[in-house]
């Protein structure tokens, strides 16, 4: 705001087009806080309109422009001055001039390339967001939109299971396994741990998910590793043969989709770190890298349906078999 | 039909456990008791000793059980020679007491009775955590403690196993 014009100051006001049906999702501030932003897919049309309201009625407001930009960017904390724009779009609203009165301007970014997924991490953040501004002599009005991008992926078409034997010559032995590589959010780790050989006092064994924030380059490579989940899968002393199952449902925990190396600026990846600790308190662990991908919302046609194939999935009974009959009885 | 998007969370297979293994003796069975305190000469001359006995099924130990006598500076030797060759971030040894030692005090000082037993019991959960240790087990020091009837000073530091 100006002390010393007695001039025209105004107010802008960026509203979407679709913002009455458009979905809305949660997404973490920088200190922490969550809050509602409207979702966007890439290759969707971002338009709108810009409502540049005059305070003082009456006055005439000079101004040397009103654009709109998009921008996607990068933000890395330890270096704030410098904001990396991967996306940058500009539409001019009003040549340089005067306004008169209350004016509303349309936009419309069309099929808008959106590569990267949006993120707020501990040391980084990358955001898109809308930003109009009434260009003057002295300071600009400026309003920002901010918009949160989710990037979606199909199931992989390799998904090998990851199997190995590890241990401690002659004192611990395992074999582990997960059914998969590649997981989607809403999935679920099944896996078991096999004991091959145990020679120390066990006392419990859990699986924690690690993520990985890595930013910079070269030699200032920084990471930061965050525990998102400890999750106890036995409690007590295993012996050689006993097989441990594991059944870890993503759902509950929040989590990113695995992002490599995005714009050349930092990487966000995610490890299952598997921990068996003994009486002494010493620990024992094996860590292994398991690839997050975003699927995309299907609507479900009926939960009768979709409860009789759960059924199905366990021992054949005829009760399911029944279920599943009635189910498609029902949607029929 | 509409794609099923329950998630399959059935158990992976497995080999069925074999009885043996499921019901048998577990191999990490290691127990070591530390205890009998005896003091040892006159005056000023005078020590205590502590038998230690081990029982343990681990291959990586020669005898199944043994049962030596020590003294507090033979576990002192043994931290230090852990400290020295190992990796190992070592257990405390319970302390030294050496205000215990000085002259006119008005009890029997590191021969109390009370102290003696304090100290067996520090010994004791010393010497076991550190018995259970994949990398200390690997020590030729921790061996020749347990095992050997007495502890050659001069001894070659090595690995018991490559």
């Amino acid at each position: 705001m100006s002390f010393f014009s007695f001039g025209q100051t105004a107010e802008i006001d960026i509203v979407l087009n679709d913002a009455e049906t458009r979905k809305k999702v949660e997404h973490k501030t920088e200190d922490g806080k969550k809050d509602k932003y409207f979702l966007f897919y890439d290759g969707e049309t971002v338009s709108g309109k810009v409502n540049v309201t005059l305070k003082n009625p009456g006055k005439r407001l000079e101004h040397q422009g009103i654009k709109i930009e998009f921008i996607g960017q990068i933000e890395l904390y330890f270096d704030r001055g410098n904001h990396h724009e991967f996306v940058s779009l500009v539409k001019d609203l009003a040549r340089p001039g005067e306004m008169a009165q209350s004016q509303t301007f349309d936009f419309e970014f069309t099929h808008v390339e959106k590569p990267y997924e949006s993120y707020t991490g501990q040391n980084v953040k990358l955001r898109y967001f809308l930003r109009a501004t009434i260009s003057r002599r002295l300071n600009d009005v400026c309003k920002e939109l901010d918009i949160v991008v989710h990037t979606l992926s199909t199931y992989p078409e390799l998904n090998s299971s990851i199997k190995m034997e590890v241990g401690i010559e002659d004192c611990l032995h395992i074999e582990f396994e997960y059914n998969k590589s590649k997981y989607h959010l809403k999935d679920v780790i099944v896996g078991k741990i096999y004991f091959l050989l145990v020679r120390i006092k066990i006392k419990h064994m859990e699986i924690d998910i690690i993520k990985r924030e890595t930013t910079g380059t070269g030699p200032n490579v920084y990471h930061e590793n965050d525990t998102i989940a400890k999750y106890e899968i036995m409690d007590g002393a295993p012996v050689r043969g006993e097989s441990i199952p594991i059944r870890l449902f993503l759902a509950g925990y929040e989590m990113t989709p695995t992002m490599r190396d995005i714009n050349k600026k930092f990487s966000v990846r995610y490890y299952l770190n598997l921990v068996l600790i003994d009486e002494e308190e010493r620990r024992y662990f094996k860590q292994q890298e398991i690839t997050l991908w975003r699927k995309g919302d299907i609507v479900r046609k009926s939960m009768s349906h979709q409860a009789a194939i759960a059924s199905q999935r366990f021992e054949g009974s005829a009760s399911s078999e029944k279920a599943l009959s009635q189910a498609k009885e029902e949607d029929d | 039909m509409s794609e099923a998007t329950v998630a399959d969370t059935r158990r992976l297979n497995s080999k069925p456990q074999d009885l043996t293994d499921a019901y048998g003796p577990p191999s990490n069975f290691l127990e070591i008791d530390v205890y009998d305190p005896q003091t040892i000469g006159v005056g000023r001359n005078r020590f205590t000793t502590y038998e230690v006995r081990m029982k343990t099924n681990l291959p990586i130990f020669k005898l199944k059980e043994s049962c030596v006598r020590r003294r507090y500076s033979d576990f002192e030797w043994l931290k230090n020679e852990l400290e020295r060759d190992s990796k190992i971030v070592v257990p405390p040894l319970p302390g030294k007491a050496l205000k215990r030692q000085l002259p006119f005090r008005g009890d029997e000082g590191i021969f109390e009775e009370s102290f003696i037993e304090e100290r067996r019991s520090g010994l004791e959960q010393f010497i076991n955590r550190i018995a259970g240790h994949p990398l200390a087990q690997n020590e030729r020091c921790l061996h020749m403690f347990l095992q050997d009837e007495s502890i050659d000073r001069n001894y070659i530091p090595g690995k018991v196993r490559q």
